[in-house]
């Protein structure tokens, strides 16, 4: 499989990016480099063996516990404030590049 | 310190003043939290003088890899896209070193996102290596790792993607740890892949990271893959005997691309391991060359939906003079990103897109599981596997800047541990003949720190 232009485009897109035309030109190059050399992951047969997203499901201190019961330790009563007190609105929007004292303020989104 | 013949805030003004005179030249620290230090140190010394037992890290001067967010002190992750943050709250590891006495002397350069392994991909300046500064200290974490070979802190914390803590500690000839997926708390740690990222300390002795573990790991209720597995007190551990230990030696750990010189050092290392009663035991590996395909597709995928939240909209950079929002979307993130993460979300974010999901993310999930499998296997017959740290020793500078697949081999004996999620870590072991530190790896089962601590402390105790 062989990245085209059009490809970086389309990607950079998705993930919000503009990219100069050099940057563009560069991603082209690596991302084929790259690309070429995962490739060797297809010398494995995986059919039969199960994707793997995380660590955790496959250790236990109990192993006769499954699934979601393994995580059950992680489990808490709902309470009304969570864990910890909720930032007040000064403190939560102070890093804001952008905000009035309650809002989070960023260009109009609806063009009319 | 207890004993009042000094103080704390004589050893944290003494490493400032050292830090004023060394970080010049070397760039390990991109932030020093002077109050927050101070502070500290006083109501340390203000307990000594009252009579009460210090803690056990009591007035000792640390420094924090800048992807853990401190309250009030700026935290950048090494990218200009958070070069203003101030983060509004403590990441656990954090708070607990604090609980337990340390001095945070402030924040250590990084790659950005800890994304590199070089620190040249630091949005403020790369890191140089205190033992030849026209060299690299690795990385990511490479200030954590210069700032402790330089003694301008007893103690660091550093995390662990693909090799970021003990890649750099074997360049810099300090110790590192990555500790088991789960054995400490990722709260408060600006991810970058979160089925990989790990925190754990960079020390100059085997004991130091046994006690800097101890205080970090355990349960944390607000990070949901934190374990519940009790925390052994590994100072007790280490000091038990190795006579008689299982060591696994993987063929595949030894093969091309490895440097003669490093082969050699790990090789007598090992022969010195059996010198002190452990059975050297072969095993195999056999997927290990596909850990760093599997690594960069599953990393990438996890990174470019983590950052994604750098939206510039509620605490990183916005561009000026924008008129839409997905305007303001696209070019807040091409001016905060760096090229290597710009290359890891658009790599992550083609592994994940329709039609290339299930040849890419989802192959690269199944050979984690194989990987993990190989490991498994091999700790049937052994306590612990002992391996090179990295191919070779401190690179150049630009020597691999240019080439990001070089680069990413740098982590070829690394990688497959945080897939796997078993604990590392590197410990010294000899030099080049260029007075390069070299190091060796000890990689143990699920929660077992104990045992590799234990080889490590042994092996330091007797070189």
């Amino acid at each position: 499989m062989k990245v085209t232009e059009q490809d970086v485009t389309y990607v950079a897109e998705l993930a919000n990016l503009e990219l100069t035309a050099e940057e563009r030109t560069g991603m082209l190059r690596d991302l084929n480099s790259i690309l070429a050399y995962v490739e060797r992951l297809s010398e494995l047969d995986t059919s039969d063996v199960p994707p793997m997203a995380q660590v955790s499901d496959r250790y236990s201190l109990d192993e006769s516990k499954q699934g979601s019961e393994r995580f059950a330790y992680a489990s808490r009563k709902d309470v009304p404030e969570g864990l910890r007190k909720s930032l007040p609105h000064s403190e939560a929007l102070a890093n804001a590049p952008d905000a009035d004292e309650e809002f989070f303020k960023v260009p109009k989104v609806i063009e009319r | 310190m207890q004993k009042r013949e000094t103080t704390a805030r004589a050893l944290t003004e003494a490493h400032y003043a050292r830090i004023k005179h060394e970080d010049g030249q070397i760039g390990a620290f991109l932030t020093l939290s002077k109050e927050r230090a101070l502070g500290q140190a006083d109501r340390i010394d203000r307990m000594a003088a009252e009579g009460k037992a210090l803690p056990i890290l009591g007035g000792v001067p640390v420094g924090i890899k800048d992807v853990m967010s401190t309250r009030g002190v700026r935290t950048t992750a090494g990218s200009k896209i958070l070069e203003k943050y101030i983060p509004p709250y403590d990441c656990t590891a954090v708070a607990r070193m604090e609980a337990a006495g340390a001095v945070v002397l402030g924040k250590m350069n990084c790659d950005e996102f800890a994304m590199g392994s070089s620190n040249e991909n630091s949005a403020y300046s790369p890191v140089r290596n205190p033992r030849d500064l026209s060299r690299v200290p690795g990385g990511s974490s490479g200030g954590s790792a210069a700032a402790v070979a330089a003694d301008m802190a007893v103690a660091t914390l550093g995390s662990d993607t693909g090799g970021s803590i003990r890649q750099p500690a074997s360049f810099c000839g300090v110790v590192g740890l990555m500790p088991t997926y789960g054995r400490v708390s990722r709260y408060g740690l600006i991810a970058f892949a979160s089925s990989l990222d790990h925190i754990g300390p960079l020390t100059k002795t085997v004991k130091d990271a046994a006690i800097v573990l101890g205080v970090i790991a355990g349960r944390d209720p607000m990070d949901s893959t934190s374990a519940d597995v009790p925390v052994p007190d590994y100072l007790a551990e280490i000091e038990k005997p190795i006579r008689g230990m299982k060591l696994g030696v993987a063929k595949e750990y030894f093969g091309d691309g490895l440097d003669e010189e490093v082969r050699q050092a790990v090789k007598t290392a090992i022969d010195k391991l059996k010198g002190l009663g452990c059975e050297i035991v072969p095993v195999s590996l056999p997927h290990t060359p596909y850990a760093i395909p599997t690594y960069y597709l599953i990393a990438t995928a996890e990174a470019s939906a983590n950052l994604a939240r750098y939206d510039g909209v509620r605490y990183s950079h916005r561009a000026r003079g924008v008129k839409t929002l997905s305007e303001m979307y696209r070019r807040s993130r091409d001016e905060g990103f760096g090229a290597e993460v710009k290359r890891r979300i658009m790599l992550g974010t083609y592994a994940l897109s329709a039609g290339y999901y299930d040849a890419y993310y989802l192959k690269a999930q199944k050979v984690r599981t194989l990987l993990t499998r190989d490991f498994e296997e091999a700790f049937r017959k052994v306590d612990a596997i002992v391996t090179p740290t990295s191919p070779t020793a401190a690179f150049r500078l630009g020597e691999k800047s240019n080439d990001p697949l070089a680069m990413y081999l740098a982590d070829i004996y690394t990688v497959t541990a945080d897939l796997a999620g078993i604990p590392g870590i590197s410990v010294p072991c000899g030099e080049t003949r260029e007075k390069l530190p070299i190091g060796l790896q000890i990689l143990g089962k699920h929660f077992d720190e104990a045992t590799i601590l234990r080889v490590a402390h042994a092996y330091e105790q007797a070189s």
